[in-house]
């Protein structure tokens, strides 16, 4: 019993808790830059989830054979033979989604999250729970890229997966789209937020002061 | 020769890495906590940029793109689908050679760089960069100053973020929004702004 609860936690704390984009600073490049709509959003979630399982699995079989001095590069040979793969995969079945995603599928290799979790957690586990601990941090960078995509593509267009949910000015609705959100300053923003909202409801997340102001001294008279 | 420095301009202002393509977030953001550091990342970035996207070009090109072993007879042979692997191997040693060459020649760099040096094997803006320089199928020379302009413009815009981040002590912030929640909508407002060069370079 002790050790599901333990499996359950490992898959559970990255969903908010410990998510790794909002708290971890892991795996942004990639969380901004694929959310203009939903469908790029989720595919992205779903390679993303599928390599860093596959991958903390494969370094935690070899994780005794792997010398320590040349680990970092096995790691990123793995990630990325999994990323051609998957990149292969999207292009002979998704290609109009592929082309979407553009150098994004193949930049899951340096994509932080991966090798953060191989290096900090698959390294040191057995397969099971290093893999769950993967799938879950897959699961809590996915949530956050839906959330964001979700709401660009639904204020942006008034679209979600492509379908009509606002009915637009133009068409005889109501809706004008906010063609800002397309653009990238509104994703900073949206996930500015997003982490400020996240950090108040979980106060022990806030961070302390980067800076303190110089003591102010009196002023001569 | 306009051409060139027309590229120049487009890849560090209006394609600019982290603020317009969401590239190399991870360091932007980590490191930026001090103007200082946040130079040396940005030094550090132009000549890894600098060097890497022309040696990967003429790898890419040479070995990999199809038909490169045309003169071997063997004119079907398409290895693109290696290019990930062979540009992450290419960056990795470059990394490290310019790592062991600074250490040598100017410990005093070396010193100023610390952690950062390895850590630019897995910064997303440089392995993109070889990436566009494919999918853009750039000259030699094209994408020898692409690398340059990207590194210079990712420069520019980690040391503004830096310089603004300590500005910040002045600024009595929400305890939720303190630290990464700020740094996402300061890159916010500075992406508006580089948007505007998106606008100049429509114009003309």
């Amino acid at each position: 019993m002790e050790k599901r609860t333990d499996l359950w936690g490992t898959l559970t704390d990255p969903l908010i808790r410990q998510n790794p984009v909002t708290l971890q600073i892991l795996g942004i490049c990639s969380a901004l830059a694929v959310t203009t709509t939903l469908a790029t959003a989720v595919t992205m979630s779903i390679s993303l989830t599928v390599v860093l399982t596959l991958a903390a699995g494969f370094v935690s079989v070899i994780r005794r054979h792997i010398p320590d001095t040349i680990r970092l590069i096995v790691q990123i040979v793995i990630v990325a033979s999994l990323v051609i793969v998957i990149d292969q995969i999207l292009q002979a079945y998704f290609a109009e989604i592929s082309r979407a995603l553009s150098v994004y599928v193949g930049l899951i290799t340096t994509n932080c999250l991966v090798l953060g979790r191989t290096e900090a957690f698959a390294r040191h586990h057995r397969p099971l729970p290093a893999m769950v601990d993967a799938f879950g941090n897959g699961l809590g960078y996915s949530l956050i890229l839906i959330v964001i995509g979700g709401l660009r593509e639904l204020f942006g267009k008034g679209e979600l997966f492509g379908i009509q949910v606002l009915p637009l000015a133009d068409a005889g609705g109501w809706f004008t789209p906010l063609s800002l959100m397309l653009l990238a300053p509104s994703a900073f923003f949206l996930l500015g937020l997003l982490v400020w909202a996240i950090r108040s409801l979980l106060p022990q997340q806030v961070e302390a002061r980067e800076h303190t102001p110089p003591l102010r001294t009196e002023p001569a008279e | 020769m306009n051409d060139l420095w027309g590229l120049f301009v487009t890849a560090a202002f209006v394609d600019n890495m982290p603020l317009t393509l969401f590239l190399g977030l991870c360091t932007f953001l980590a490191l930026s906590k001090r103007p200082e550091a946040a130079l040396g990342l940005g030094v550090a970035m132009t000549g890894v940029l600098g060097v890497t996207v022309p040696l990967n070009h003429l790898i890419y090109q040479g070995l990999l793109a199809p038909g490169a072993w045309a003169w071997a007879g063997l004119p079907e042979l398409d290895l693109s689908y290696l290019s990930l692997i062979a540009f992450i191997g290419v960056i990795a040693a470059s990394v490290q050679f310019l790592e062991m060459v600074l250490d040598r020649f100017f410990p005093a760099i070396h010193a100023a760089f610390g952690v950062f040096l390895p850590l630019l094997t897995v910064q997303c803006a440089i392995l993109a960069g070889s990436l566009f320089m494919v999918e853009r199928s750039y000259t030699l020379a094209q994408s020898a100053v692409f690398g340059l302009g990207s590194g210079v413009g990712f420069a520019v815009a980690v040391a503004m973020l830096g310089a603004i981040r300590t500005r910040l002590a002045y600024a009595d912030l929400p305890d939720g929004l303190r630290g990464l929640g700020i740094a996402f909508v300061l890159a916010g407002l500075m992406s508006l702004g580089f948007a505007s060069f998106a606008q100049m370079a429509a114009a003309q």
